[in-house]
């Protein structure tokens, strides 16, 4: 087989299913820890019927979703309604192009210098299919849902923006990978530094995951499932899907620009203990994975303590609140990395 | 675009939503009929029935004691208090005094049964406002309680435990030790659930300010229970006409400020612990002797008519009664307290945005199978 | 006075009789023969002679049992005895409302029943007024807002019309619903649902028509 053949055709063909295949199973996975972790929170035992200990609960569930019938209401937007499904999913498994799972190649797909502006612009896309998911339907519901969804999403985008936006100015690179090697070769974390732009990063990736206490697009006690109320089957899979996959996303993200994406814990103290012939074979990406777990841990924590926000509030802490705050912690920030002075 | 109905759809700027009946927090089969202007809720009319089952006229047809079954399937979550409502009716009719064990042993169940009642309004009130926790939590008390319940008279939730004259059953053994174990447990759990929502600031959010109404518009509007109290009236039915041996028992009845769903949360969070204390006081001074006063086999009351109310977690529960001196009801008559406080609704919630319509929803504790009997 | 605690008293033990004792040689009154309450005239009681002082010549009847004082009023002053009873005596509080259904009495075939609350002394008085069929009913809905509901409860379950209400409409049972099920000439294994449809077959104010219903 000629080189280029190899090298631009088939390893990234062959990386783009594993990374496909882990993905979408870890999507239906987190449902079963979802539920299970739920489960503990609220003192019942949660699935524990479908294979050992419940582990092919998931599958099932696949399964069942697979062989449902798939309704389409009599006077929605046919096609409108089916793209909708494809346009959440789509952008949130096309953002993995550029995630860094580890150091070198092998690790990762491609590394773009421009990755976060992909990142933020691709992500972005998803909010279409919700929006015209709810619309489509022609049910009143899903019309609330996808409006609110739309309010939601721009809101929070902007905030969000600041806060990755204080981690470029630190970093002074756009490239995922480089961002993670800043952190290596200062030897801090951004979270340190950025522990305000973490927290209304994070806080907006909830939102813009619609996840709780921000989940009112789909609010099942008002809007009765909002934007996917009609959606059944595959189709609902799909929303469900990209639901999950949106959380990775973030929690990816989140690894990335401020808990040093594939590097391990604690680089200062821990140095001697990472590089020691006891643990130097663990993989890097086990370091990026946990940490995305414990990011994905709070989305679930989150759903098990917190009521819903309401619409004007979920508003006002969007622009009365976090925008401020992440506009002057970015011009804080850039303050002291001017002062500082180590990079431009 | 091809449908005009959709053009319609995004013409409007007024839009009617049918709330219901199948819709998950309308607590039953309740429905209205919502007009909102985006999220502003304009008007709200309710349509109710959909679960009407005659029960005052099947009542025209049974003998006395043969009504209380029926009254279990009035407010389904409160049963006891449903049936210490008719039996009371009947007894004040006939001029009957029940033996203070059976008294005592009434005021038990029914402070339980108001402990349990209440759970299932916390439970899906929070899981309205998104909470989902709660809900496990209180249906795990609520269970204990209705073990009690069998462990008393064999069912958990269509209790039929009362008959005219007192009570049908005499308690098993060990029953009172259960009942004291599940009390003196109970407070601490309380206290949990007022820590993941009395402070939470959205949970404030969501309920402060929200579905207010005056103490003089509560009146007005007929309110009673917790809705009444929430607004700032002192008024228990327990205090004002007591009934079974209440005015022997020390409680205190709990009100509210504002009238908003905050205040009506906090005067349900407190009379669960006024309820624990009654209990207590109950199981101490459970008397012994019969549970049965001395009634005829066949109950005649005398031609008349009485009307009797107890208070019922939801709120005044009443009875009227008329009797033409034969063994079955020549008219009985129910006060549901859910279907009076329903009727508030649009006053509590016009102007406020859908997802408040929930939450007064759920604050309003109604039952469907009460208001529409 | 004594008349008035027990008036205001709705325990159903008397007083006098607190637990324990039970063993006292005169039986406890849940051994002996109940003590049937018996109706009897209360024009003296305060409260009517409150209302009938407001309302001269408003009181047609006043009976008390069980220490529940009932007054009935003549149908053409209803409106404005409920408006003294709320304005100047001070009843706030509706607490019910309800129909009795007395077919074939002559003084008119329902009772139209209130049974009013008033919290300054937590007193309660039931008025009484007699409503002949197809006889209109004042609505006191502008007196007590909360009268709305319930009377359409009772024109929906008697079929009885109440003259001035903003919405009278059925409540509990649907819209096209023919009879009023709570009058006792409304057969009791009810009628058939059909009567949403076919209306002619069954007529308002009652049930099926003989033989009606068959082909």
């Amino acid at each position: 087989m000629p080189e280029p053949l190899m090298t631009y055709l088939v390893i990234p063909l062959v990386k783009i299913v594993v990374i496909l295949l882990v993905l979408i199973l870890g999507a239906a996975y987190l449902t079963f820890f979802e539920r299970k972790i739920l489960a503990y929170i609220q003192i019942r035992l949660g699935p524990n019927r479908v294979g050992p200990k419940g582990w092919l609960q998931a599958i099932a569930d696949a399964l069942k979703l697979f062989v449902k019938e798939d309704l389409t209401p009599a006077r929605s937007e046919k096609f409108v309604f089916l793209l909708a499904p494809v346009l959440i999913i789509v952008p949130a498994l096309l953002v993995f192009a550029v995630i860094p799972f580890g150091p070198s190649d092998i690790w990762r797909l491609t590394d773009i210098n421009v990755a976060l502006l992909f990142v933020l612009g691709v992500s972005s896309v998803g909010i279409y299919g919700i929006i015209l998911g709810g619309w489509s339907s022609n049910n009143k519901y899903s019309l609330m849902g996808g409006l609110r969804s739309a309010a939601q999403l721009i809101s929070y985008e902007v905030p969000m923006g600041f806060a990755v936006v204080t981690v470029v100015v630190m970093a002074g690179s756009l490239s995922l990978v480089r961002i993670v090697e800043v952190q290596r070769e200062l030897g801090v974390w951004f979270f340190l530094p950025g522990i305000v732009a973490l927290f209304v990063y994070f806080v907006c990736g909830v939102a813009e995951t619609n996840r709780n206490p921000f989940d009112l697009p789909e609010a099942e006690s008002e809007l009765v499932g909002g934007f996917h109320t009609e959606y059944s089957g595959m189709k609902w899979a799909f929303f469900f899907l990209g639901e999950y996959a949106n959380m990775i996303v973030i929690s990816a993200m989140a690894t990335v620009l401020f808990f040093g994406g594939w590097l391990p814990p604690f680089p200062n103290l821990l140095e001697p203990l990472w590089t020691s012939s006891a643990l130097a074979w663990v993989p890097p990406p086990f370091w990026f994975l946990l940490k995305v777990a414990a990011f994905i841990f709070l989305y679930m924590w989150f759903r098990g303590t917190f009521p819903r926000y309401r619409f004007d509030q979920l508003m006002r802490l969007g622009w009365k609140v976090l925008l401020p705050v992440s506009l002057a912690n970015l011009m804080v920030v850039a303050l002291g990395v001017l002062m500082l002075g180590e990079r431009s | 675009m091809e449908s005009a109905h959709l053009k319609a759809f995004a013409d409007a700027e007024e839009m009617e939503i049918s709330f219901g009946p199948q819709h998950p927090s309308t607590h039953g089969v309740l429905r209205l009929m919502v007009k909102v202007d985006g999220e502003r809720i304009l008007d709200v009319k309710p349509i109710i029935g959909y679960l009407h089952r005659g029960t005052e006229k099947l009542f025209e047809r049974e003998t006395y004691n043969g009504c209380i079954p029926h009254t279990d399937r009035m407010d389904y979550t409160a049963a006891v208090t449903n049936n210490q409502g008719l039996v009371g009716a009947v007894e004040k009719l006939m001029g009957i005094t029940i033996p203070p064990r059976a008294a005592y042993l009434r005021m038990i169940l029914a402070e339980l049964q108001r402990l349990a009642s209440h759970l299932v309004w916390l439970a899906t009130h929070a899981l309205d406002i998104g909470a989902q926790t709660p809900y496990f939590y209180c249906f795990e008390e609520r269970d204990k309680i209705l073990d009690l319940f069998e462990e008393y008279c064999g069912a958990r939730l269509t209790t039929n435990c009362m008959r005219v004259g007192g009570m049908p059953f005499e308690l098993t053994a060990g029953w009172t030790d259960r009942c004291r174990a599940f009390i003196d447990q109970f407070p601490a759990k309380v206290a949990d659930w007022e820590r993941i929502l009395t402070k939470n600031r959205i949970w404030r959010e969501r309920t402060v300010g929200v579905g207010v109404i005056s103490a003089a518009d509560a009146i007005e509007w007929g309110l009673t229970g917790p809705p009444l109290r929430g607004s700032g009236v002192r008024w228990d039915i327990r205090k004002v006409f007591p009934y079974d041996r209440y005015d022997e028992v020390e409680f205190d009845i709990p009100i509210g400020t504002n009238g908003d769903t905050y205040d009506r949360y906090l005067v349900r969070m407190e009379e669960m612990r006024q309820s624990v204390r009654i209990i207590r006081q109950c199981l101490e001074r459970l008397p012994e002797g019969p549970v049965m006063a001395k009634v005829p086999k066949v109950i005649k009351p005398p031609k008349g008519e009485v009307y009797f109310s107890v208070e019922a977690p939801k709120g005044e529960l009443g009875y009227y009664l008329v009797s033409e001196g034969g063994d079955t009801p020549y008219r009985l008559h129910v006060r549901p307290a859910c279907f009076i406080n329903l009727q508030a609704l649009p006053e509590m919630v016009r102007g406020q945005l859908v997802a408040d319509l929930v939450a007064v929803i759920g604050t309003l504790d109604i039952v469907l199978g009460e208001i529409d009997r | 006075m004594a008349e008035e605690e027990k008036g205001a008293a709705q325990a159903s033990a008397p007083p006098g009789a607190p637990a324990g004792d039970a063993a006292a040689p005169p039986k406890a009154p849940w051994e002996d023969k109940p003590a049937t309450p018996v109706p009897h005239d209360a024009s003296a009681h305060p409260a009517v002679a409150e209302l009938e002082a407001a309302v001269p010549g408003a009181v047609a009847e006043a009976v008390e049992m069980a220490g529940q004082v009932t007054v009935v009023v003549p149908l053409e002053r209803l409106l404005a005895v409920c408006q003294a009873l709320k304005g100047q005596l001070g009843y706030g509080f509706l607490v019910d409302l309800t129909v009795v259904d007395w077919p074939g009495r002559e003084a008119g075939r329902f009772d139209v029943v209130y049974w009013l609350h008033r919290h300054r002394d937590e007193s309660r008085l039931r008025v009484k007024v007699r409503v002949a069929e197809g006889q209109e009913v004042p609505s006191v809905t502008p007196v007590w807002k909360v009268a709305n509901w319930m009377e359409r409860e009772a024109f929906d379950m008697f079929g009885l019309y109440f003259g001035g209400h903003p919405n009278l409409e059925r409540i509990l049972t649907w819209e096209g619903f023919s009879g009023h099920p709570l009058r006792k000439d409304f057969p009791l294994e009810g009628i058939d649902t059909g009567a949403a449809i076919y209306p002619d077959v069954f007529p308002p104010g009652g049930g099926p028509v003989a033989g009606g219903g068959e082909e």
